[in-house]
């Protein structure tokens, strides 16, 4: 705390008490929004929000009414509402702001508030909650007025409506590994006897009754459990590439196929214990790599990020209409804090709006009447009326989406370091079955069919398939711990081949918030700073409007000169005053030494030097740290959509040999990266927001750094929390790291085959060897994978589990 | 003999249909939220102010 008062903090939000304190019943409150959202709890007896964490809720400041009008039209509410009766209805809401367990609380029981809710069930982890509520005494605006009452507004846009939830795909996963398990178990158990070699003596009927039912068992598990190795195997094949999945696939058939030629002939018991327990492990390792993470969306495009309508107004007659429906020509009202859904012609309002998502220009841009606005600016200053000139896909910005780059479905397993090698294990694999086979033929042409399905059998790269799958989500998840969430466990890879970084300014390696800024020197009259604020409202340089803003005056007074001089200062004689704003050369006054992150400018009045102004620029945290370190290794670009007024600044915090682009548009972005990439840089790209959408989209790997991860982000392969970004180079390291644990548990897993190898060749392999070798195999591999990369992490201070 | 492995065989099978009886109604979707849930009190009415 640097203020010596005491800070009081709201008991609803949390936040502190800026603008005065409302006390209520002991508690206190920053805004009447608050302090009703906790009269209402406490009216209907739900305060235990408030035990089970410390201020949960969220700021109340800035929620607007009217908003959801739009949700009376019998159009929307069908494409939201999943099932209704003339009785009650369901829904589904994904609400951003559920962030922990009072929420769940709170959520689960609102049926106490309101008599029409049903029931409100919440999944923590996607951030949804699934409402069933009374249509004859609630409606649908009604209820969603009433999450926004207290804090949990639901996120609706675009993309939610028309789209339904489906089932969870993977309850297949489980339902295959439930099967290949059970499966597995009662193989094992009906093998014992064979194992121990116990004598079941005259009973030979028990013997082939063992060998009919793994056979039976062993059916599921090839043709469910394991089907998605087949088909994986047939689809690689058929675009000619040898993925892992081939001799995954060429082992499972084999061991098929042979297991039922000998139970079938009785020459013997088969392979089922191995072809069960290795489908198991298969899937087991499928599993480990295939969480994700729910709450995050990685496949968002502009459609979730404007709103799902807008009020049009028709002869002053005011109607909401969804986006997809708006035509040019139509006229349409946007409030305080809107999102302009479609490039449109200002016809009445003061439009000053931010585009800072859209473009990465930080300061908001005043628009006349008669300009076209562009789609994905928010207002920020009253309400605007707008005509539409251009449908929403056919906006400046939407455009982007049309680019091929968005169309590219790219494949997740080309190029990865299982897929170069698994395609000369294969080949390898099939030679040496071959010359085994012809070796026999000269020698003993009884082992022949032996040795060569042996061969395939023993060599069925289980391990090998399992030591990237453990190795990549174990990182993934440690990632994740970091607040670093990556799309798939393939990213880890991607992110140890990158060998260029490129960054976006705004918003990525600058902070939201604004650049703090403090005046140093002799107290200032008040006419002083009227002078300092016209002179500097004069400018529209950013530092200018900061310290206009700063000093916020609103009177104003005659300007007879004013001169700017580009890169040095503003002089200006207003009322028979002269004023500079500048930098100390400017002024001709010596420097004063401060970190290189922020910028004085100084003040005089009547030739007499006042004093300055600091701005410290809001970079993020220990970013000069992060390049450095980044740069040992890597190329580094910036691309900016801003101006470049803080190049002079950027220059010193990156090394000389990088890039600085500024002034970039969003199809300049992309054109960059494609370029780099056309010239073999894997390139990594770090954006936030839509303008970098398509250049995240063409990098090799797309990070987009955000605020608040469950907010929007524009689609990627990683998104990442802005407040880890200081620990960027440790999280590359990582990937790196875990990839040489991949080689390492990759040539374990090669040892463990040559063993096996031998066995096969010589025609000796028999079930109880394959048996023990393929479990033991893969649990060493798991293991190693585990415990490897949990080590790293610790080494490296990432957190792990 | 053969009437108890069908005896545990039948065990087993039972097992195998009450996982996936387990994982249609949808418990392995969320393994989160039950966890918390199961924490929340059923308040007494006006037991405060």
């Amino acid at each position: 705390m640097k203020d010596n008062k005491i800070e009081t903090v709201c008991h609803h939000c949390g936040d502190i008490c800026n603008d005065g304190i409302l006390p209520y019943k002991n508690k206190n409150f920053c805004c009447v929004g608050c302090k009703n959202v906790f009269m209402l709890l406490l009216e209907n007896n739900l305060t235990d929000y408030y035990n089970i964490e410390a201020a949960p809720g969220k700021s109340m400041k800035n929620v607007q009414k009217e908003k959801f009008a739009y949700l009376d039209d019998t159009v929307v509410q069908s494409k939201i509402i999943q099932y209704s009766d003339d009785k009650i209805a369901r829904l589904q809401f994904t609400i951003p702001s559920i962030h922990c367990s009072s929420c769940i609380y709170l959520l689960e029981n609102i049926y106490k508030i309101a008599e029409g809710i049903v029931s409100v069930r919440v999944n923590f982890l996607k951030q949804t909650a699934s409402i069933v509520y009374n249509v004859n005494k609630m409606s649908l605006r009604q209820l969603v007025e009433l999450l926004a009452k207290i804090g949990y507004e639901p996120h609706l846009s675009m993309n939610d409506i028309g789209e339904k939830r489906q089932a969870n795909t993977n309850r297949k996963l489980y339902f295959q590994i439930g099967v290949a398990g059970f499966c597995f178990g009662n193989i094992m158990l009906i093998s014992f006897p064979e194992y121990f070699g116990l004598d079941v003596g005259t009973k030979q009927y028990f013997s082939n009754a063992f060998a009919y039912i793994n056979l039976g068992l062993s059916i599921p598990v090839f043709f469910f459990s394991g089907q998605d190795y087949l088909f994986g195997a047939y689809r690689g094949l058929r675009k000619k590439m040898v993925t892992i999945d081939v001799p995954l696939a060429i082992g499972l058939v084999v061991l098929f196929v042979r297991n039922c030629y000998e139970i079938l002939s009785g020459t013997g018991i088969g392979y089922c214990d191995t072809l069960a327990g290795l489908v198991f492990f298969l899937l087991i390792g499928k599993w480990f790599q295939q969480k994700t993470y729910e709450s995050l969306s990685f496949e968002r495009d502009y459609k979730s990020y404007f709103p799902i309508s807008v009020m049009t107004i028709n002869d002053g007659v005011y109607t909401p209409i969804a986006i997809n429906k708006l035509k040019v020509g139509d006229r349409i009202l946007i409030r305080n804090n809107e999102i302009i859904p479609a490039d449109s012609i200002l016809l009445k309002g003061q439009a000053n709006i931010d585009f800072s998502f859209v473009s990465g220009e930080k300061e908001p841009i005043r628009k006349e009447l008669g300009e076209v606005v562009y789609a994905g600016g928010r207002q920020t200053n009253g309400n605007l009326e707008l005509e539409v000139c251009k449908l929403t896909e056919q906006s400046y910005l939407t455009q982007l989406w049309s680019n091929n780059v968005f169309a590219k479905e790219t494949d997740s397993q080309v190029g990865t370091f299982q897929t170069k090698v698994s395609k000369y294990f294969t080949w390898i694999l099939l030679a040496v079955a071959f010359s085994a086979a012809i070796f026999w033929m000269v020698f003993d042409n009884s082992k022949v069919i032996h040795a060569f399905t042996s061969v395939l059998i023993i060599a069925c790269p289980c391990a090998l398939a399992l030591s990237s799958p453990f190795a990549l989500g174990n990182a993934m998840r440690n990632l994740g711990r970091n607040q670093f969430y990556l799309k798939s466990a393939n990213v880890v890879e991607k992110i140890a081949n990158i060998n260029t970084l490129v960054f976006d300014k705004t918003g990525t390696i600058t902070q939201n918030e604004q650049a703090v800024i403090s005046y140093e020197g002799d107290t200032l009259s008040a006419t002083d700073k009227i002078l300092i604020t016209v002179a500097a409202r004069n400018s529209i340089h950013p530092l200018s409007i900061r310290i206009a803003n700063f000093l916020n005056c609103n009177e104003n007074m005659l300007v007879q000169s004013f001169k700017e001089y580009a890169g040095k200062g503003i002089s200006a004689h207003i009322a028979g005053h002269e004023v500079l704003l500048g930098s100390a050369q400017f002024l001709n006054i010596p420097h004063k030494e401060v970190n290189e992150l922020s910028t004085l400018i100084y003040v005089s009045i009547d030739k007499k030097v006042k004093g300055f102004f600091q701005i410290n620029h809001s970079y993020r945290n220990g970013l000069d740290n992060v390049i450095k370190q980044v740069s040992k290794e890597n190329n580094l670009h910036l691309l900016s959509g801003d101006n470049n007024s803080e190049e002079p600044l950027l220059r010193n915090i990156f090394p000389s040999s990088a890039n600085l682009l500024f002034k970039q548009s969003p199809s300049d972005k992309l054109l960059y990266i494609s370029n780099l990439q056309a010239n073999n840089n894997k390139v990594m790209m770090f954006g936030d927001g839509l303008n970098d959408a398509g250049a995240l989209k063409a990098a090799y790997v797309g990070v987009s750094v955000s605020e608040d991860t469950s907010s929007f982000s524009p689609s990627s392969d990683v998104i990442m929390d802005a407040n880890r970004f200081e620990h960027l180079p440790q999280f590359l390291q990582y990937c790196k790291n875990t990839m040489g644990v991949i080689y390492i548990s990759f040539c374990l897993s090669l040892a463990y085959n040559i063993v096996g190898l031998s066995y096969a060749v010589s025609g000796t392999l028999s079930p109880i060897i394959a048996a023990i070798l393929m479990p033991i195999s893969s649990v060493t591999v798991i293991g190693f994978t585990s415990i490897a990369t949990y080590l790293l992490a610790k080494k490296m201070n990432i957190k792990h589990i | 003999m053969l009437v108890l492995i069908g005896c545990s065989f039948v065990l087993a099978v039972g097992f195998l249909i009450a996982f996936i009886w387990m994982v249609k109604s949808g418990q392995i979707d969320d393994d989160y939220t039950p966890s918390v849930r199961i924490l929340f009190d059923d308040k007494i009415k006006d037991d405060e102010q």
